[in-house]
């Protein structure tokens, strides 16, 4: 690529060209050097080319990586569902339409065979086999028509339920030829639409992919950053206004600062290790729960906040501390009613960098155990929770078909999050950035 | 009463002991009278932290001892006669009584915990309340004594502000507890792996295969632990794919974008690029297995050659080099910057083009910058969990063939911590041998590359 370019001075520095004593301008005119110039213009071109080729690579291959993820991630929100005609008074369903309407529905709800209900009618309105057809959570849609309306128990109702797994693929793009042509048969019958699916966005982890949601995931998220926020900033703000503020330069704070440089360098996987090893197997706190992702993530993020923190600090113009010194402040004084406040919008920025990276991060969360599977959001701090990257990690090793557009789906909503919050760090960067 | 109700009644004293103290100190302005020491609000901490910080203290040290002190007392009443001696049994029994009074059980399996159960939640009641009424009077001492000290001319701010400079070196010194948490943690287990398997074979062995058998018949049962396979893999994907696609594509994106780019275009392009490095590693991971492996595995097939896996290097290496692109373009970016504006004006006033310019000054000039950054990244690419879990594979091959799957020593942590595995056995260590290694490589990086890029700084300041 870089063909060597001769340096026309050079040449013309001969030992034979020295002797001679005039030495003959370069005729630019010729045509040896209009070529040369040509060359290397050429060459000026093409460089320029590599690196905005370089550029529109690194873009082509986000743009292509979300498109992907949104392509996919968009039907995950979606389901089909199979219009279920139920004819309540033939079934063999007992249940007192007077019991559902006092505070006992739920317990005499729980007794019926709505499963049994359900799978019947579908034998019956699609032929035999047809109960497979629905989704293995047909009978909850069924149980929630009930308690919306008790009466139709004493008619013939039409319920909207889950498709299985096949036919809500083959709705949405290809399947098996099977599921196909029962998709087809449905859409001549009118008995099948596809709709927006919140319980997507509030049920929790399922071996089913047509019932699965991200809240519980969601849910573990939170209460995992939580955690981290109540350690993490504190405790980094803290160490950030000592090392830049107080601290005195000797071996121990030089110490100190190549700990938490070093830190932040770490592969998130080593912290863990970390974790595993002394939270989990010498102080003994609960697996999977919340309060020790959080602990772990915590570590994790202490040093960026660390970092960010002393870079704010510094840029607070020293003007500001000896104004304050003059006129009687303490120490103390001046940091924590001068400095702090005036650093605070970039310590703000930097901490949320770092929870955003946090929340992204899945290998520490695995060694902790969080991967396991939790069908129910946890309710607290130390129950068995996942946290949404692990659980996209969990569900694209899944094998059922139905789990690629519920996987992209999740990381869509990942990357939601993840917009918003480096959205905010940078409005806040904007709105409160000072120039001293 | 819980621990948590007894910190909200503390955290509850010392706000009153804040505002009794506070409004005493507030009476000592006067006029005529010599003005005080400190502000009003410090006696109010001055008193607060004293009736709260010693409470709470013992409060911490109470809740350690407590439960071992409700053990002893429900092992001495006469119920506890029949339990079986000090073991397994025993200990079950207990934590099933324990279960049972914090209402996490609803029935015993054992009958014996039921007999032990009135016990048990007698000595609990009987030494909750003696903690309970221990704290309390801790708080009002340590506020009633600090209250007697409020004076005009007492220096309470001098002393709540040491107690403030003590709790920033304490929040500072926790870094330090991190870095000795995870060296001593590491190496602690490490050793234990290498008191079972000799470091000489796991540095050097070629042979991977972590599973040690149940029955000592089984085939397989001998367990290899020749670290060697995992090495390369790491080398071949982190140092050596990934890297052939971030240095150029970092390299040269710096370049355009500070040099040749327009300032728009470059206050736009910038943050995109950035983007690339804020997508979660579980995203990529994903992208990779599910739409670039199966590509990879069909191209390699239509150009023929055999032995393509869907799991390649190639495709987490490449996935991994992209991630890594923003890394290098931004310290490269730094390190160009750096350069003298002099040194690129005299090429250019010289006649050289851009192109040559930064081919023959910029560069050159910045090179340790640049160095020093593709080191950061080769730290962060070896160190990378997520993508080559889910698109590298877990066949330990010494292979050079970008199309066969290798493996790595973070899949590898991470395939040994996740199955059912009793802690002690020699598979479960390696992970932690294998993150010693890991973590070790990745500070002599750091170290190395910081060192560099703090020179090549300090050389053109």
């Amino acid at each position: 690529m870089n063909s060597r370019i001769p340096n026309p001075v050079a040449q013309l520095d001969m030992p034979g060209a020295a002797e001679s004593a005039v030495r003959r301008p370069t005729d630019w005119k010729s045509g040896a050097m209009q070529s040369r110039v040509r060359r290397r213009y050429a060459a000026e071109r093409r460089f320029r080319f590599l690196g905005l080729t370089a550029v529109l690579l690194s873009v082509a291959f986000l743009t292509f990586l979300l498109v992907t993820m949104i392509g996919n991630g968009i039907r995950g929100f979606t389901r089909t569902e199979i219009r279920l005609p139920i004819d309540f008074p033939a079934s063999t369903l007992i249940l007192d339409p007077a019991a559902l309407r006092g505070p006992e529905a739920d317990r005499a709800l729980a007794g019926a065979d709505l499963e049994g209900v359900a799978a019947a009618a579908a034998d019956t309105a699609f032929g035999q086999g047809g109960n497979r057809l629905l989704s293995d959570g047909a009978w909850i849609a069924v149980r929630q028509a009930i308690k919306a309306d008790p009466s139709i128990l004493g008619r013939k109702a039409d319920i909207w339920v889950p498709a299985s797994t096949g036919i809500d693929l083959a709705a949405k793009s290809e399947a098996a030829a099977a599921d196909e042509a029962a998709h087809a048969r449905l859409e001549q019958a009118g008995a099948v639409r596809t709709g927006l699916n919140l319980g997507f966005l509030t049920a929790a982890d399922s071996t089913d992919p047509t019932l699965v949601g991200i809240w519980g995931a969601l849910k573990g998220s939170l209460l995992t950053m939580v955690v981290t926020l109540l350690l993490a900033f504190p405790i980094g703000v803290l160490s950030a206004l000592y090392l830049e503020e107080y601290a005195p330069r000797n071996r121990w704070t030089d110490l100190i600062e190549v700990s938490i440089n070093n830190l932040a360098a770490v592969p998130s996987i080593i912290f863990g290790l970390l974790g595993l090893a002394v939270f989990l197997n010498f102080m003994h706190l609960p697996r999977s729960a919340p309060v020790v992702g959080g602990l772990t993530l915590a570590l994790m993020t202490m040093p960026v906040i660390v970092i960010a923190g002393r870079n704010a600090i510094k840029s607070v113009p020293p003007s500001i501390r000896d104004a304050a010194l003059g006129i009687g402040a303490s120490r103390v004084q001046v940091v924590f009613h001068h400095v702090l406040p005036l650093a605070l919008p970039g310590i703000l920025t930097g901490t949320i960098i770092g929870m955003a990276r946090a929340l992204g991060e899945t290998a520490p969360l695995l060694m902790i155990g969080m991967r396991a599977f939790i069908s129910s959001p946890p309710s607290g701090l130390t129950e068995p929770a996942t946290v949404l990257p692990v659980q996209i990690f969990l569900w694209s090793d899944e094998v059922n078909r139905g789990f690629v557009e519920k996987t992209s789906a999740a990381i869509v909503v990942l990357l939601l999050f993840l917009l918003a919050m480096n959205g905010l760090a940078i409005y806040l960067r904007n709105k409160f950035e000072t120039r001293w | 009463m819980t621990p948590l109700a007894l910190l909200f009644l503390v955290l509850g004293l010392g706000l009153v002991a804040w505002f009794t103290a506070r409004a005493k100190a507030g009476g000592f302005a006067t006029p005529g009278a010599p003005r005080p020491h400190s502000r009003p609000n410090y006696h109010g901490w001055y008193v607060t932290l004293w009736a709260v910080i010693p409470a709470l203290i013992f409060l911490a040290v109470w809740s350690g001892v407590q439960p071992g002190l409700v053990i002893d007392a429900t092992l001495k009443s006469p119920a506890a006669a029949q339990l079986p001696p000090p073991g397994m049994e025993r200990a079950a029994i207990l934590s099933e009584v324990r279960g049972l009074a914090e209402g996490t059980i609803e029935a015993a399996f054992n009958p014996l915990s039921d007999t032990l159960l009135p016990a048990y939640k007698q000595a609990r009641l009987h030494y909750g309340l003696i903690g309970a009424v221990l704290t309390v009077i801790l708080a009002f001492a340590g506020g009633a004594y600090a209250f007697t000290r409020l004076k005009p001319d007492f220096r309470a701010r001098n002393r709540v502000e040491r107690v403030v400079m003590a709790v920033l070196l304490i929040a500072s010194l926790i870094a330090i507890l991190t870095t000795i948490g995870i060296v001593a943690s590491l190496l602690f287990e490490s050793l234990r792996f290498f008191a079972k398997v000799s470091p000489i074979e796991f540095l050097t062995g070629t042979v991977w295969s972590p599973q040690t058998a149940i029955r000592a018949d089984q085939v397989g049962s001998s367990g290899a632990f020749g670290a060697v396979p995992l090495f390369w893999g790491t080398i071949f994907i982190g140092a050596i794919i990934a890297m052939i696609v971030a240095i150029p594509l970092g390299l040269m994106s710096a370049i355009y974008l500070t040099q040749y780019a327009k300032p728009s275009t470059r206050k736009w392009m910038k943050p995109i690029l950035e983007i690339l490095a804020g997508v979660p590693t579980v995203v990529y991971g994903y992208f990779a297995a599910l739409t670039v492996a199966p590509a990879l595995r069909s191209f390699a097939a239509s150009i023929g050659i055999a032995g393509a896996s869907s799991e390649s290097a190639l495709a987490a290496g490449l996935v991994m080099g992209v991630m890594i692109i923003p890394f290098v373009s931004s310290m490269a970016d730094d390190s160009i910057a750096a350069v003298p504006q002099s040194m690129r004006d005299g090429s250019l006033a010289m006649g050289a083009t851009m192109s040559e310019t930064i081919k023959k000054v910029l560069v050159p000039a910045a090179l340790p910058g640049v160095v020093g950054g593709v080191l950061l990244a080769v730290s962060r690419a070896i160190g990378e969990t997520m993508i080559v879990v889910m698109a590298a594979g877990l066949a330990a091959n010494l292979t050079a063939n970008p199309f066969a799957s290798v493996t790595t020593v973070t899949t590898q942590i991470v395939q040994l911590l996740t199955g059912d595995q009793e802690f002690d056995s020699a598979k479960t260590l390696a992970a932690f041998a294998l993150g010693l290694v890991l973590f070790l490589v990745t500070l002599l990086l750091n170290i190395v590359a910081l060192r560099v890029v703090k020179k090549y700084r300090e050389a053109y300041e």
